[in-house]
Order: C-alpha cells, then structure tokens, then sequence
C-alpha cells in the first residue's frame, strides 16, 4: 500500500492524465446522459444566487445540480491530491519557462503556483487586481460569451467533431498566446512587478 | 447501424445542455460528485492546476499540457464513435444525444477574452475549482470575479455581437 502511494504521489505523465481527462466524456455521457462542460457551472451559480430577473439566468438551475456536484467533486479531488497523494518534490518546470519568468519578476518556482502572485497579501494590490479580479473576470466574461471552456469545446466539442468548438479553441489558444508574448510583461511592470 | 439523429432546440449560451428526461436524484447524484472528484486529482496530479504549466504551454516551451489536452480529445474521439457506432445507450436506457454546437461570433469574441484571461490566471474554470481544493485559497477570489463576469456576460448578452 505504501509503495502504491508513493508511486502515485510521484507526477502524473500527459499519457495518463490525457486519457483519463477524454474518459470523462463517455463517462458523464453512459452514466447520465450529460455532456462534459464545466464553465456552465459558474452560469449554474449565478442563477441559483443572483439571477436578478435577467432571462439568461431565468431557467431550472436545479436540474443541473449534477454540474454543481462535479465542481464540487473537482476541488474535493484537489483537496485529496494536495493532502494525501502529494508530490514531495518540487515542480520541474522548463528552464527556458523557467528563465522568462525569473526575467518578469517571478521568484518562487517551488509549487504549483507562485507566491509572488498567488498569496492573501496580494489581494488589495495591484497584483491582485490584475491576477485575480481581471484575470478571473475574463475567463468568467470570455468562456459564457464563447458558450464554453476547455472542457466544454476543446474537449467535448472536438470530440463529437463539431467545427464551433474547434474555432472557439482556437481563439482561446490566439488570446493566450497574446497574453503570454506581448501583455503579459508591460502589465507585469505596470503592477509592481 | 443507422442512428436516429434527434434535432434539438438548444439554448444557443449553453454548451453543455442538460437533455436527459431522467433527473438524478439524491443518491444518484453521487456518482457525479465521484466523478468530479477523481477529475480534480487527475488535475493537480498532472500538474495541470499549475500556473507554470500553462505559461509552459503559452511559450512552447513544453509538451506537457498539449500532450494532455491532445490525448484527452483522441480518447473523447474514440469513445463518441465507438458509443454511437454500437449504438450504447446510457444507464438509464436512455439514446445518448450530443447536441449540436452552433457557430455564432462569440466563440471568436468570447474564445479570444478567456484565453486572455486562460493565461493571466493560469486556469481554466475546472482548474480553478482544484486549485481551490488544493489550498490555493486566494483563488476563491478569481472565482467569485470568474462568476462576475459570467453574471455580467448574461446581463449584456443581447448587446453583445453575436
């Protein structure tokens, strides 16, 4: 059992992670009739909490309390990784990543995600504005405009061979590829960085 | 084989409707909650709740999350045609429908802000969920400002091109 946890603690390939992520899909689809999307859910959460009589959130949210669960479920399984399946390394990112990154002002390259970004202490900075309340309101804003995320289009939607999802996919990777190349340093300055 | 093609009239802001006639209740609705769960390991496992990997992937400097994402839709590719080749129905003996996606100008608007923001934030919605189980506890708040704009995206959605 020990060696068994330990070797799952160990990082999961692309080889393992791919597949099991795309069996998701016949997953949701035999036991339920459902099709894999997750940014729905934040659509779910608005109507369930403030749908403030706009039509777009004016429908039986409850029916999707299956949608709900499985976020639920996915920060759950965040929580069983971090605690009990954790890598007791560091994360090897490239160092070519690794050196761009140390040229923005990024100093901590010891887990998953950056503490000079993501700490409490940011939250009424600059910083915290740019990564967590514009950053998080335009992934909220640009996956219910463009009717769904990764999961939703780069996933389910290219699977069932639909061009809708391939294009939308395609636009994601245009506007993180933007983001990354050209914004992302002159708004790293721009915070403090 | 030849599949009955059911036509759907779909809500056109919403891509994955719910059309089962079936409604999960109580306990049923616990297969969904393992499901996700087994989602969210698979997330921080992978390493895909990571904020370096996404950078990684934006700068090519990596094949990880491309090896990911790619072997994810070869696997979701493979099972769709094997369900409705052999024609399996769900467990609940119901025809298993996948609706259409419809083309509109916001999955070129749209898609483009939330890479935007894909890369900021280092998350799509479903990673932004583990991170938060996983103890990255500030990303609470780019959940809370994720949910403002999807609230603000229904509020504006007949203004918007579409």
């Amino acid at each position: 059992m020990n060696q068994f946890i330990e070797w799952i603690s160990q990082p999961w390939p692309w080889y393992v992670a791919g597949p099991m992520i795309g069996l998701t899909v016949p997953a949701l689809l035999i036991l339920g009739n459902k099709t894999f999307g997750i940014s729905s859910s934040l659509r779910h959460i608005c109507a369930a909490c403030v749908p403030a009589g706009i039509p777009f959130f004016s429908y039986n949210w409850k029916k999707e309390t299956w949608n709900l669960l499985f976020v639920l479920g996915t920060a759950i399984g965040g929580f069983i990784a971090m605690n009990f399946l954790a890598n007791p390394e560091t994360i090897v990112i490239s160092e070519a990543t690794q050196s761009d990154l140390a040229a923005l002002g990024i100093t901590d390259f010891n887990s998953l995600l950056p503490s000079d970004i993501f700490s409490w202490s940011n939250l009424f900075t600059a910083k915290g504005l740019l990564f967590f309340v514009v950053g998080g309101f335009l992934v909220g804003f640009g996956t219910r405009y463009a009717g769904g995320c990764t999961s939703g289009h780069a996933i389910m939607g290219i699977s069932s061979l639909q061009w809708p999802s391939l294009v939308a996919t395609i636009f994601f990777m245009v506007g993180g590829f933007l983001m990354t190349h050209v914004l992302l340093e002159p708004l790293m300055k721009l915070v403090g960085f | 084989m030849k599949i009955a093609e059911k036509t759907i009239v779909q809500d056109p802001h919403c891509v994955a409707p719910n059309l089962s006639e079936n409604h999960d209740k109580g306990l049923e609705l616990l297969k969904y909650l393992i499901l996700g769960t087994i989602f969210g390991i698979v997330f921080v496992k992978a390493e895909i709740i990571s904020w370096f990997r996404i950078q990684e992937m934006f700068r090519l400097q990596s094949f990880h999350m491309y090896g990911v994402i790619g072997s994810a839709i070869v696997t979701g590719i493979i099972s769709i045609q094997l369900i409705k080749r052999l024609n399996i129905k769900s467990i609940n003996g119901e025809q298993i429908v996948i609706p259409d996606k419809v083309f509109k100008k916001g999955q070129i608007y749209g898609g483009f802000i939330f890479g935007l923001g894909w890369a900021l934030t280092g998350a799509c919605p479903g990673p932004l969920f583990a991170q938060i189980g996983s103890g990255y506890t500030v990303v609470l708040v780019t959940l809370i400002s994720a949910l403002a704009g999807t609230w603000t995206y229904g509020k504006f959605s007949d203004k918007l091109p579409n």
